[in-house]
């Protein structure tokens, strides 16, 4: 039989009997109880403990739950005692567990591998999954343009009561239909497992999913995906260090200093999600968020601008550049045209006036190398996006921003700036907070989707 | 954030073959003091002060005594020497700076001057130049204080500073009315980098935030990208390309809208998001119009965000990146209109490219005190706004060789909104928009246009004596001529078009070339037959019976302003006829109902009502409107017990009477008659200014003294008002053209209590006019409507 996952199990307890769990909200449980007429007599006096509860689910089902909370005595009514507490057991959703999430320029791909298969499930398990497990944790890149970002790793996570490790996976969305054709190829729709996929990429390819894949998509909101997955990778940490991060010193390079963040009351936050374009949520509570507003100068931006001006290729090479190029001779500074400081303003002489400014003038065109153009790029794309976040900040009274998505990764310079500026421009008022796990946080919250789902 | 620092192509060389007509630009330099200069990257705007003379018409009474009153002119007309002062602003490319600085040193007479102020980017490349040119010591001012002082001037002075843009629309310049608290705003600068001040008053404002990403983003980075140098050309570029084939929109990521947040398709996900390829190639249309795109969102978003957290609905724009490019307007309020919502508005000013200038002239004139006094556009020396769609004019916008000016003249005294107008910002004083309705438009410049010949030939006429009256008014007829033809053009020129600003604009260029007042002449002599008939005009309404009379005062008011030579038909009667008398204007007055007709409630009111406590009343025309007219209801009013509050313009325009005229004919009223006799010496009958020297009456700039404050809010004024304001509906009629309505609206206080809030109760009389119907057939099928109230009349007034 299939099992559903379940949050919340109650069961009803007479005076000497069990007669039943019941999980409210789930319709299936009604069905459970009446197809094995669910009651259990035992001795008057019995103490009702988890192993008690266990042995009778596992009896009933020939399957071991997990207890994750302890039992609660909700109601007494007509001798009748109502108990709330939350099994998970094994989850309805076979294995492979996937979450995608389809990206502008990238898709990012988490998938769960489990390591406590039992022999018995390994025997059961068919050819194709286990070729995929195999194919996906042994390699570290996949075709020309999959990675996978091993430090990234989740190890030893326990997810829906099982362990295994969660990995992460990222390609560019216009190799898509080579994803799609090889997913086909390995027949993945014969393991009748859902898909569960988010961003916008699960919209534009979800007739290749069906025609090329034979595959459903379960399409999943963006920003509900974003959320929920920031949320948990927080709450789970990363292998025992903490998910988030922020810089002391941001602009010192010899003080400057990564330190952990303690994210344990997140709310309210301010969540920038710097992908191709921008979107910037203000989140609540778990449940509750907006989006406050967004901008197409994202990562996208500086990609293709740094593309269309220095003939790079990729990001890498574009972030690699910039990293040694020169911004100041690419942009006016305040002190280009004040001397200094603009003391009439407060402005200091170091802020850039105009981004690109110089390049006004045709001398100044011409003696620019490229890695001063894409270092001119970066910093003014992310200035922009500082100052988009800080006056949403401002505007929705939340002091914590955490700066999210793949524009990120591996782009020390735009960081320490992002954290850098907020601090300077909010005098101190503002904190820029960063996470490990940059741009896969869409897909995360596609694998919870899958799990969570009904 | 700076406005300027962009280096224009033009720099190196600079134009000295140039040839500058001396008539048209830099003009009265000889009593030229005050300079200042705004020097920006590809502009230069010049200010300066200077006193111009000019010829104004008094009119004095004649000694009387023994004389034969019959056959003389009622009183002495005679063109006296006047001096105003005056502002000019002079706008031109980087490249004249040296020919306009020979200019200036060849021509400036005036020693005085020691100092000139300089704001501006630029002001620093070329104190050097300035100072050898000039002899002058270059004071440097800062930028944003000029430009924030500039900004409060024109918002202040010129009615129709502000407006909207709006795409694809017959106008593509909405003006705003203008609030008369102007603070606080936000300003949003667009020069090379964005620079965000919040204004709250006069003195204070603060830079509260700005952006990199401005007009020197798009000229550099499109420079990099397009190999395209000038500014001018990027946005030319940009006009033609498609932003769809660089930016990623959400459709390119979702296929479609995303629909859950109400994203549409065609949004824009990633500026540049389609360019990172190494492999394939981007027309510089394309790039250049995704540029713009960016740019303009990303200064929209900031602006809506820090006007959200200001609590502002005000945004005004100016610097290079705007300045009057359409290109770059309409992006800004698509961007403002969407990341608002709708809340905010994006705002425009027309004399934008000027505020620097301004603000530095302002500052070098601090111990003058500019801001004490009222000043107004001067239509004939201002060249109005230029440029239009670069799809209509490509070409226009190079504007190279051509000199923009803006001329501000001061207002005898300050202007003001009258006390009584309960919502000075809803209240417009004219009914139809000619920027906006096209039909009417095409039909009073051609109403002007055909006048122009008879107007120029009265104006020389006026002047007999003058050797040069007959070339003056060919100059005159040639100047209004195009400024009529520019209108055709581009309607939004000095901002809404209105009947009233063709007839000011009419009143600047007759002043211009020294007619102060064509119809000085007629008006004297309308005066005096008006005069003769006075007293048995007296007579005859002193024999009727009480309800008779109210009823004969009323056609009497009437009658005297539909008897008006402002139409052209009444002015060809009364040119062929001048003894066209005022009973056969009360015959020809239609049979009640008229158009709009209260009255019965008028003879209500003065049956049961207790007397009216002050009467204000606007006059209108000379002779028989102001004579026979106006002035038996104000004795009827005086005797009973009504004060009165006689408002004339200050100045000339058309016929009607002004406030110098006024005094004599109320003299000459009271040695004639008893009740205005008596109620002159016990100031029961008050003679007053208007301020204005405009043909139609603008409650939103009226004297402040006296009128205004003789205004009960001031002064603890009675209660108790009685309206009658003729002049205000010159245009309010322009829906019907042909048709001439005359218009009396009365307001008459329910209650007498204090407590201010009561409700007014207007009573309105309105005739068709029959007398200027000839003026064209085209809208004959309109008379039948109904006459259209001028909107904010209604709700405009309070009484207190």
């Amino acid at each position: 039989m299939k099992w559903r996952f379940v949050e919340a199990l109650e069961c009803y307890i007479g005076k000497e009997s069990l007669i039943g769990f019941s999980a409210g909200r789930h319709v299936i449980h009604k069905n459970f109880i009446s197809s094995r007429n669910n009651t259990e007599k035992f001795p008057s006096g019995t103490e009702l403990s988890v192993p008690l509860l266990k042995s009778i689910l596992q009896n009933w089902t020939g399957k071991t739950p997990v207890l994750v909370s302890s039992i609660r005595i909700m109601q007494r009514h007509n001798g009748y005692m109502t108990l709330n507490f939350q099994f998970t057991k094994y989850p309805r959703k076979v294995f492979p567990w996937f979450g995608l999430d389809i990206g502008g320029t990238l898709v990012k791909l988490v998938y769960f591998e489990p390591k406590d298969i039992t022999a018995e499930e390994e025997e059961e398990e068919v050819e194709n999954l286990k070729s995929i497990r195999k194919y996906l944790t042994s390699n570290v890149a996949y075709g020309s343009t999959g990675i996978r970002d091993v430090h990234l790793e989740l190890k030893d996570l326990t997810l829906c009561g099982r362990k295994g490790n969660l990995h992460f996976i990222r390609f560019p969305t216009h190799d898509m239909p080579a994803f799609i054709q090889m997913g086909s190829e390995k027949h993945f729709s014969s393991l009748h497992t859902t898909l569960c996929a988010t961003g916008g990429g699960a919209y534009k390819f979800e007739q290749d999913f069906r025609t090329m894949g034979d595959l459903e998509l379960c399409k999943l909101d963006e920003l509900d995906c974003l959320v929920k997955g920031v949320l948990y990778i927080d709450s789970v940490g990363f292998n025992g260090h903490s998910e988030c991060y922020y810089f002391e010193n941001p602009t010192d390079a010899e003080r400057c200093q990564k330190l952990p963040f303690n994210l344990e009351n997140p709310y309210p936050l301010l969540l920038v999600n710097i992908g191709s374009g921008v979107s910037i949520l203000a989140v609540y509570s778990k449940d509750n968020y907006k989006r406050v507003t967004g901008t197409s100068l994202g990562g996208g931006t500086f990609f293709g601008l740094c593309c269309l001006l220095t003939g790079c290729s990729t990001f890498e090479e574009a972030l690699e550049m910039a990293s040694r190029g020169d911004s100041t001779k690419v942009d006016k500074l305040v002190r280009d045209i004040y001397g200094g400081d603009y003391e009439r303003f407060g402005l200091p002489g170091w802020a850039v006036a105009s981004s690109f400014g110089n390049m006004m003038s045709k001398e100044k065109r011409e003696s620019v190398s490229k890695e001063d153009l894409a270092r001119a790029t970066l910093i003014t794309i992310t200035n922009n996006i500082g100052s988009i976040a800080r006056m949403c900040a401002l505007n929705e009274n939340i002091n914590r921003v955490v700066f999210v998505g793949n524009f990120l990764r591996i782009n020390t310079i735009s960081m320490r700036l992002l954290a850098y500026a907020l601090d300077y421009w909010s005098k101190g008022q503002l904190k820029a907070l960063f996470l490990e796990h940059e741009g896969y946080f869409g897909s995360v919250g596609a694998l919870l989707g899958l799990l969570d789902s009904a | 954030m700076a406005e300027r620092g962009g280096r224009g192509s033009g720099h190196g060389s600079l134009d000295k073959s140039i040839t500058l007509p001396p008539d048209e630009i830099f003009r009265n330099l000889e009593n030229a003091k005050r300079f200042a200069i705004d020097i920006g990257g590809s502009l230069t705007k010049l200010a300066y002060y200077s006193t111009v003379q000019h010829k104004v018409a008094r009119v004095r009474s004649f000694d009387h005594s023994g004389k034969d009153i019959d056959n003389e002119p009622l009183y002495e007309i005679s063109v006296q020497e006047e001096i105003t002062a005056r502002l000019h602003f002079i706008k031109f490319e980087n490249t004249y700076i040296e020919t306009c600085l020979d200019f200036i040193k060849d021509h400036l007479v005036n020693t005085e001057t020691k100092v000139i102020k300089a704001t501006g980017g630029g002001a620093y490349k070329f104190k050097d130049l300035i100072e050898k040119k000039l002899g002058l010591k270059v004071d440097k001012e800062d930028v944003m204080t000029c430009l924030i002082k500039g900004c409060n001037f024109v918002l202040r002075n010129i009615p129709h500073e502000v407006f909207a843009y709006q795409k694809d629309s017959d106008t593509e310049f909405r003006f705003q009315t203008n609030h008369p608290n102007i603070f606080p705003y936000l300003l949003v600068n667009i020069g090379s980098g964005v620079s965000i001040v919040k204004v709250e008053t006069e003195d204070k404002f603060e830079w509260i935030g700005g952006s990199s990403i401005g007009g020197g983003t798009f000229w550099g980075l499109g420079a990099l990208l397009t190999k395209t140098k000038k500014f001018d050309e990027l946005l030319q570029l940009a006009s033609k390309g498609q932003h769809t084939n660089v930016d990623m929109l959400v459709k390119d990521v979702y296929g479609g809208a995303y629909q859950s947040l109400g994203l549409s398709g065609n949004l824009i996900a990633s500026s540049f998001g389609k360019s990172t390829t190494a492999d394939k190639e981007f027309s510089k249309e394309d790039m250049a119009k995704s540029l713009l795109h960016m740019i303009s969102n990303d200064i929209g978003q900031l602006a809506c965000l820090y006007a959200k957290l200001h609590n502002l609905d005000k945004i005004y724009f100016g610097g290079f990146f705007i300045r009057g490019h359409p290109v770059t307007m309409r992006t800004i309020t698509y961007s403002i209109n969407f990341f608002s919502k709708g809340e905010v508005q994006a705002l425009f000013l027309r004399h934008e490219g000027y505020l620097g200038a301004i603000g530095a002239f302002l500052k070098g004139a601090e111990q003058d005190n500019p801001n004490q006094y009222s000043w107004g556009e001067n239509y004939a020396g201002s060249s109005g706004l230029m440029s239009t769609s670069p799809d209509v004019y490509p070409m226009q916008r190079t504007r190279s060789g051509t000199f923009d000016m803006l001329e501000m003249d001061r207002l005898e005294r300050p202007l003001v909104n009258l006390p009584l107008l309960k919502d000075p910002s809803t209240y417009i004083p004219d009914t139809v928009d000619l920027t906006d309705d096209a039909m009417a438009r095409k039909y009073w410049l051609t109403c002007f246009e055909e006048a122009l010949d008879g107007v120029a030939k009265r104006a020389a006429a006026s002047q007999p004596d003058s050797l040069d009256a007959q070339e003056r008014a060919e100059k005159f007829r040639q100047k209004y001529w195009n400024k009529l033809q520019t209108l055709r053009q581009q309607p939004f020129a000095y901002g809404t078009l209105t009947v009233r600003s063709l007839l000011d604009t009419r009143e600047h260029c007759l002043n211009e070339f020294n007619f102060p007042d064509p119809y000085s002449k007629v008006k004297q002599k309308e005066n005096g037959i008006a005069l003769k008939c006075f007293q048995s005009v007296i007579e005859s309404l002193d024999s009727l019976g009480w309800e008779e009379r109210q009823f004969a005062l009323v056609k009497g008011l009437l009658a005297g302003n539909v008897f008006d030579w402002g139409a052209k038909a009444v002015s060809d009667v009364l040119e062929s006829e001048p003894q066209f008398g005022f009973e056969e204007a009360k015959s020809k007055l239609q049979e009640r109902p008229w158009l709009e007709d209260s009255y019965s409630q008028w003879l209500e009111r003065l049956k049961e009502g207790p007397p009216h406590k002050c009467a204000l009343i606007f006059a209108d025309n000379s002779g028989i409107d102001i004579i026979l007219g106006v002035f038996p209801f104000v004795r009827e009013l005086l005797s009973r017990g009504t004060e009165v509050i006689l408002a004339c313009n200050s100045g000339p325009a058309l016929n009607d009477v002004t406030y110098s005229e006024s005094l004599i004919v109320t003299e000459r009223i009271a040695a004639m008659d008893p009740v205005i006799h008596s109620a002159l010496r016990d100031e029961k009958l008050l003679l007053v200014q208007t301020g204005s020297s405009s043909p139609c009456l603008d409650l939103r700039y009226v004297g402040k003294v006296p009128l205004c404050g003789l205004c009960p809010t001031a002064a603890g004024w009675p209660k108790v008002w009685l309206w009658s304001i003729p002049a205000t509906l010159h245009t309010g009629n322009c829906f019907c053209s042909p048709i001439r309505t005359c218009l009396v609206w009365i307001y008459r206080p329910v209650t007498l209590l204090r407590s201010y809030s009561f409700w007014p109760f207007f009573v309105a009389f309105c005739v068709q006019d029959t007398a200027g119907s000839g003026a064209g057939s085209v809208m004959a099928d309109v008379r039948s409507c109904r006459w259209p109230k001028p909107p904010g009349i209604e709700a405009s007034f309070h009484l207190i």
